[in-house]
């Protein structure tokens, strides 16, 4: 049974909606026009699931306007109620329910065929639907346990510290080589026990892929999955010859796969070593290390502000530390009083600063930091050295010179801010026993020009303003 | 052979592959041109916008013939529905947080 083409006007629809999500990426350029990119998102999927209601015989329109009310009340509830520090989580639990879908919507069509059109002449499935179908359950399968192993992991639901199987690269190579296998032997025959056991196999990649990889690699491993979830929609489209997800499928796996290629670079880590998994193991082994002991400086909050009224300039650098703290709000408020003194006052960001691609950002945003006084590793970078104070806050590994000097150091060879070159340092930490995620000593703690604010950071900030007040 | 490859169904199968290969490469530089600072945001909208896998999903639910497709198609649009409604809300929420310096 051949499939009749759509109207022209079907196929017009679903292009602008691919278009409208263009825009909606592009918006993102500049935070000025990234509203409006977001509301062209919205418009773009209205069109897409419009088209799709008006173009088809919809015996259910009831159950389908249930299923989206209740799914849209949770989505919407959730987005309403999440905590901006709980983002990643949140977006690994989205990605996880996109693999999902893409499973489902690929069952359905394998048990439906007729209704997707990709039916032959024959009565059987079309060789090269079979192929894209297979294709898009296992991407789908690998996104969902994938993206609920990340969840657990992120939320702290379970250990975040990797989970090494023996033999692991050989059953995972064996699993990945037994899917295409099938999906090769999928399209001479179309039995159902192929198609469940692909399901089957690619459930379980999904999972011992990403148990092994430890807490410090899951902004890579979001990322991933955000490529992970890309694929699969586009993977649906080639099955529904639908211009908006193939559109979609292509914006979001290019999406995910560039940003999973900024935080590695962020790392210094390559993309096989993070797969390959394991990472902070050696780190929790090596981390309990004897330390030298080394003379260091103790400051309080009154020798910080008095310092930092004095200075010209401030560059402040926070690490996820502030955010478990929760001391971004009162850090703003520093920022502002300074600022009022004449202080120059600039926050500076690395890209692994947060739990996830900019996630530092958002927090800043949510403190009302204003986002022209944020800046990235490479636009600051050579500041440092004229800058008065480098205010450092729950930071540690990105501030670490021995990223530029050690070569045996654990994270040799990550870009790293330079805040050895700025004329004093206050270091904000709670004690000197703790060491950073990679577990690695810090040069920066007994330099001359450093002094270590040790207390909570934001008790800390606290104190700042205080002292900051009664000054003047 | 089959359907597929006869009355012009490769052709149909290199037009659609067409429109994916470009659009991969405007995915490559319309991502590399999105600020670091809204990293976040991008993955949430991508997020959002990927759940138009609901189109597959509301075909099937929509389709006479299978019932258990069909079962399958509503869970399927219900669980794209929290991505596509949770999605653009929590990016909204996020981009309405961006403000500039007052002056």
């Amino acid at each position: 049974m051949e499939h009749a083409a759509p109207p022209a006007w079907v196929m017009l629809a679903y292009l602008i909606s691919g278009v409208f999500f263009i825009l909606a990426l592009r918006g993102l350029s500049s935070p000025a026009t990234s509203q409006r990119g977001n509301r062209f998102g919205m418009a773009g999927m209205l069109i897409a699931v419009v088209t799709t209601l008006v173009t088809h015989d919809v015996a259910s329109l009831p159950e389908i306007l249930g299923a989206i009310a209740i799914g849209g009340g949770i989505g919407w509830v959730t987005a309403r109620k999440i905590a901006m520090t709980d983002m990643p989580q949140l977006v690994a639990a989205f990605h996880s329910l996109v693999g999902m879908a893409a499973v489902l919507v690929a069952a359905a069509a394998f048990l439906n065929p007729e209704a997707f059109g990709i039916n032959g002449a024959d009565g059987l499935i079309n060789p090269v639907s079979r192929v894209e179908m297979g294709l898009g359950i296992a991407i789908g399968a690998i996104t969902f346990s994938g993206s609920v192993i990340a969840f657990l992991k992120l939320a702290g639901k379970m250990s975040g510290a990797p989970i090494l199987l023996p033999l692991r690269h050989v059953i995972n190579l064996g699993t990945l080589a037994a899917i295409l296998g099938l999906i090769a032997y999928f399209t001479i025959d179309q039995s159902p026990w192929i198609f469940w056991t692909i399901t089957a196999l690619a459930f379980l990649i999904g999972f011992l892929l990403i148990i092994p990889i430890g807490g410090a690699d899951m902004p890579v491993v979001v990322s991933m999955l955000n490529s992970y979830s890309g694929w699969a929609a586009a993977a649906m489209g080639f099955t529904l010859h639908n211009t908006a997800m193939i559109i979609t499928g292509a914006l979001v796996g290019s999406s995910g796969a560039i940003l999973s290629y900024i935080m590695c670079k962020a790392m210094n880590r390559s993309f096989i070593s993070v797969i390959a998994g394991g990472f902070g193991a050696e780190a929790a082994a090596t981390g309990g290390a004897a330390k030298e002991q080394r003379p260091w400086k103790r400051g309080s909050a009154e020798d910080a502000a008095y310092m930092m009224q004095q200075a010209e300039s401030v560059i402040i650098v926070p690490g996820y530390g502030m955010a478990v703290a929760q001391a971004q709000h009162i850090l703003r408020e520093m920022a502002d009083v300074l600022k009022k003194q004449g202080v120059s006052v600039k926050y500076a960001i690395h890209p692994v600063a947060g739990r996830m691609p900019g996630h530092m950002n958002v927090l800043l945003a949510e403190a009302q930091v204003p986002y022209d006084e944020v800046f990235e590793l490479e636009d600051i970078n050579s500041e440092f050295a004229q800058t008065d104070v480098a205010f450092i806050i729950g930071a540690n590994d990105v501030v670490n010179p021995a990223a530029k000097t050690d070569k045996t150091s654990p994270i040799y060879g990550m870009p790293v801010f330079d805040v050895d070159k700025a004329k004093t340092v206050f270091f904000i930490k709670r004690s000197m026993g703790g060491v950073g995620y990679a577990g690695v000593d810090n040069d920066v703690f007994y330099m001359d020009q450093t002094m270590m604010l040790l207390a909570d950071a934001k008790k800390m900030c606290e104190d700042i303003v205080k002292a900051l007040g009664s000054g003047h | 052979m089959n359907a597929c490859w006869r009355d012009g169904g490769i052709m149909d199968f290199i037009s659609i592959l067409s429109i994916f290969v470009m659009a991969c490469f405007v995915g490559y530089y319309v991502v590399w041109s999105v600020t670091p600072a809204l990293h976040t945001p991008l993955m949430a909208v991508t997020n959002a916008i990927s759940s138009v896998i609901v189109v597959g999903a509301l075909i099937a639910s929509a389709a006479a013939g299978s019932p258990t497709a069909k079962w399958l198609g509503l869970i399927a649009v219900a669980l794209a529905s929290v991505n596509i409604f949770g999605g653009f809300a929590v990016t909204a929420r996020m981009l309405a947080m961006y403000k500039k310096k007052e002056r």
